[in-house]
């Protein structure tokens, strides 16, 4: 782990970060790199000689709403970002979840970061992930090159597709120093339907009916009676949530169509646009989960059959993405966990209390360590942050 | 185009290798006759053809691993190959390589409703997965013109798109998960059923990799449940700038529509000359504006997208009011092409790619270059997502002409990157783009990726000539080469 007293290093411009990691690959130096440092506790990081923060490369490029692009530098809050383009009717379709209260971290992500850790929120369902909004970049690799890939348009082919590579790596292969996004308009105005006392399984059946209508849901989220107890619903019982987004007339005939759809699960409610927008906030940010000291783990599951994973594993959970999400406090062992999810055709995230990523085995874990050292043949780029562990 | 220099070794090697081949792939599997190769001597590009060593079609994983990993130790390349039908030379075979086809492959493995997906394997058309789907009211979204016949694994291949992508996306945000055999023989598994990779997100590198990294024996795609309702307006305008402008105000107001289409005059009288469509054959520009979804979101797009065309002073306009007649006004836009073709005896297709706020000056600067080189144009265009297609016409009998088409179309292209756009949107590089690729990578950039490729295919055997500039860069510019209005595969529906 990081020595307390390790300076860090805050770049103001591209060349700054290639002269930086240029000469820690020839002094064979070890660099943690960072946004604003809000996810610095996830992942099992080697000792480092120094940290780089790219908060200072915190510059928008351009933005132009029209052409549904937006460039800046990866140093940019996301807060300022979404911001900025919220003042022309648009958004980061992807809803970036923030996560600093969940895991108790403190400052404020940044665009690159939430791009380089691929970072959905509730919308993922609908609209794809971070690394679906991605269209270009440049960086600089472990090897200290400056390159680009990509472009500054919505459709493109040219190359290799290395953005869908960047996002999820988390700085483990270059340091990004510009990206170009894909910005969507915001809905005018949304709604949020509310089935009560589904057990699990009832409540991914109801999710699957929803999902497999032609209602456009763009949240989905599951309850239990103890996550459903808290602000803004304050639900004495497990509570079921289907958010519909869009043009006014839109969002109420779809209301009413998926409220018939769902006729046999008992009472429906409805959230109006402001309470709505605050509920998907909380379920974004995973809040019921926040301040829990015990392990804390993100299962990606097949939707349909996603409550196995807790039901295998004692502990709290809760639903997003159509049941295809679980977040899951646990005090099993982490191999376990890892197990029982890939058993299940998914794979498991650690936040707190266990080394973030699983172990790089086979034909493919050796297939992404050479990707790594495509790009970072040294290691010097935040070693361990994505290594595995049983 | 020029490809690597054949090894005239291999091509001696050609007895050994056939047998070796039928050992694994055992039966029909390999084509070896002169005759049985001519159908896989070109694609969907048919200006370039080349005959390779032998064509092998195998039906399981295991034979696919089999026959990668016996080329790899005996250092023969190999060319994956789906339906052909790439317009960029992907599949364009090397005289000292093997096809390899994968048309066998050809079965939906299962349907999961429930996760909203779709198991099937690389050799089912595109159009056979919606197929597969449709009587329980799903769909896969990603719809390229030649979806009849291209295959999921070449969707994957070359990240196909479609006229409906701007809303749905491309193929790489319609993939769960895939079945990749490495060059070695390895077989590894990207993605399945759940969202997100843990690690990193192979299968979004491998999305559009275009047949250098690895061959795709499974895929996984996500389905949707079909729209309520879709209907579709033509909206004609006095000035291309006026068209370009409302476009631009449909996004503004919060609207994506599913699809938005743009032709020019030159297209639009060659499509209704055509096919009859009721295109406006005085308007400068027309658009084509599909909505889709609920029948109250319907109604009140359709509405709003007519008052925005009317401020801008369209002085056509007309709103489907049957299933039937959506078709129709879509019937003249995917008769574009042969339109086109009918009207001079050949043509070139560009792909390029620009923000869309540039079109009224890039089309200025296209008709320019038209005059100066005294060849016509007619545009046809992804409006909604800046997708451009000049077809530039020409007569290869006219001494003088192809060259200048040729250089017209490398005039066009450049233009396109110089306005901050890229060479191709939805056609790949292949090999008809791939000396271009100075024009917006320079060689760190391009290093990057071919270190990937390197991670992957360290003997760069996997479909070597494509995309890299590995010889002498050549004039030749991105275009899709139509003799005598013989495209290649004439009866499908293109871009």
């Amino acid at each position: 782990m990081l020595d307390t007293a390790t300076k860090i290093q805050k770049p103001t411009t591209p060349e700054e970060v290639r002269a930086i990691v240029a000469e820690a690959g020839a002094k064979a130096r070890h660099i943690e790199v960072i946004g604003g440092g809000t996810k610095r506790a996830i992942g099992a990081m080697d000792p480092v000689d120094l940290v780089v923060s790219t908060q200072r490369l915190d510059r928008i490029v351009d933005y132009a709403p029209d052409e549904l692009v937006l460039t800046a530098q990866p140093g940019v809050r996301l807060s300022d970002v979404e911001k900025l383009v919220a003042a022309r009717g648009q958004m980061l379709a992807f809803e970036p979840p923030r996560w600093t209260r969940l895991i108790g971290s403190r400052g404020e992500p940044t665009l690159g970061g939430v791009l380089a850790a691929n970072l959905s929120g509730p919308r993922r369902i609908r609209a794809g992930a971070a690394r679906d909004h991605f269209l270009g970049f440049e960086a600089v690799s472990g090897r200290g090159e400056v390159f680009k890939a990509g472009g500054k348009v919505v459709k493109n082919v040219t190359g290799y597709d290395l953005m869908k590579l960047m996002a999820g790596s988390w700085g483990t292969l270059a340091i990004l120093t510009e990206v170009t996004i894909k910005v969507l308009p915001a809905p005018r105005t949304q709604t949020t339907l509310m089935l009560f006392g589904l057990p699990d399984v009832r409540a991914a059946e109801a999710m699957a009916i929803a999902m497999n209508g032609p209602f456009e849901v763009s949240g989905a989220a599951h309850l239990p009676g103890f996550a459903a107890h808290a602000r803004p619903l304050k639900a004495e019982m497990a509570t079921t949530a289907l958010r519909l987004e869009g043009f006014e007339a839109s969002v109420a005939a779809r209301a009413e169509a998926l409220a018939a759809a769902l006729k046999g699960y008992g009472r429906i409610e409805a959230l109006d646009s402001d309470l709505s927008r605050e509920f998907w906030g909380q379920i974004r940010e995973v809040e019921a989960f926040a301040g829990d000291p015990r392990p804390l783990w993100r299962l990606s599951l097949p939707p349909a059959t996603g409550w196995r994973g807790p039901h295998g594993l004692p502990g709290d959970a809760l639903y997003d993405w159509a049941g295809g999400l679980a977040w899951l406090l646990t005090d099993e062992p982490a191999a376990k966990v890892r197990a029982v999810t890939r058993g299940l055709g998914g794979h498991a995230l650690c936040l707190r209390g266990a080394p973030a990523f699983g172990p790089r085995e086979g034909a493919l874990g050796a297939l992404q360590d050479r990707v790594k050292a495509a790009f970072d043949p040294l290691g010097v780029l935040n070693p361990g942050r994505m290594e595995g562990a049983p | 185009m020029k490809m690597p220099a054949p090894d005239a070794a291999l091509i001696a090697r050609k007895g050994e290798i056939v047998r070796a081949l039928k050992r694994i792939v055992p039966g029909e599997g390999v084509v070896s006759e002169p005759a049985g190769l001519v159908p896989f001597e070109s694609d969907g590009l048919s200006a370039y053809r080349q005959t390779p060593i032998a064509v092998v079609l195998p039906e399981t994983t295991a034979q696919v691993s089999e026959i990668l990993r016996w080329c790899q130790a005996n250092g023969v390349k190999v060319v994956p190959r789906g339906a052909g039908t790439s317009l960029s030379g992907g599949a364009l075979p090397l005289a000292d390589g093997v096809v390899l086809g994968l048309s066998k492959f050809n079965r939906v493995l299962e349907v999961d409703y429930a996760n909203r997906c779709a198991v099937v394997q690389p050799g089912v058309t595109n159009l056979g997965v919606t197929a597969a789907v449709e009587a329980q009211g799903f769909y896969y979204a990603p719809d390229p013109s030649s979806q009849i016949a291209c295959t999921i694994g070449g969707n994957v291949a070359e990240n196909s798109g479609g006229v409906h992508c701007l809303k749905y996306g491309l193929t790489t945000n319609n993939l769960l998960g895939c079945e990749l055999v490495l060059m070695n023989g390895e077989v590894v598994r990207l993605g399945g059923k759940a969202m997100d990779s843990e690690g990193y997100d192979l299968l979004g590198l491998v999305t559009g990799s275009e047949g250098l990294l690895g061959v795709v024996t499974e895929v996984t795609v996500r389905i949707l449940p079909k729209p309520e309702i879709a209907k579709a307006l033509l909206l004609g305008f006095p000035t291309v700038e006026s068209a370009a402008a409302t476009v631009g105000d449909i996004i503004a107001a919060g609207v994506i529509p599913a699809g938005l289409e743009m032709m020019d005059n030159p297209a639009i009288r060659a499509a209704e000359a055509f096919v009859g469509a009721g295109y406006p054959v005085d308007a400068a520009a027309l658009l084509i504006v599909e909505l889709d979804g609920p029948e109250a979101e319907c109604a009140e797009l359709v509405g709003h997208v007519r008052m925005l065309a009317a401020e801008r002073g369209a002085n056509f306009v007309k709103t489907s009011e049957s299933e039937a007649e959506r078709l129709v006004f879509w019937a003249g836009r995917k008769a574009a092409f042969p339109a086109v073709g009918r009207i001079a005896p050949d043509y070139f297709c560009m792909d390029g790619t620009i923000p869309r706020g540039r079109l009224p000056q890039v089309l200025t600067r296209i008709t320019e270059l038209s005059v100066e080189y005294g060849l016509g144009v007619a545009n046809v265009f992804h409006a909604g997502d800046g997708n451009l297609h000049p077809l530039i016409l020409y007569d290869a009998d006219i001494p003088g002409q192809l060259e200048k088409a040729e250089a017209f179309g490398a005039d066009i292209l450049k233009l396109c990157v110089a306005v901050g756009g890229v060479l191709t949107g939805e056609h790949g590089v292949g090999v008809e783009k791939r000396d271009l690729m100075g024009e917006m990578f320079d060689e760190t950039d391009l290093a990057c990726q071919q270190r990937v490729k390197c991670a992957f295919d360290p003997g760069l055997l996997l479909n070597p000539g494509k995309v890299f500039p590995v010889l002498h860069r050549c004039a030749e510019l991105g275009r899709v080469h139509v003799h005598r209005g013989k495209l290649a595969f004439p009866e499908l529906p293109r871009f």
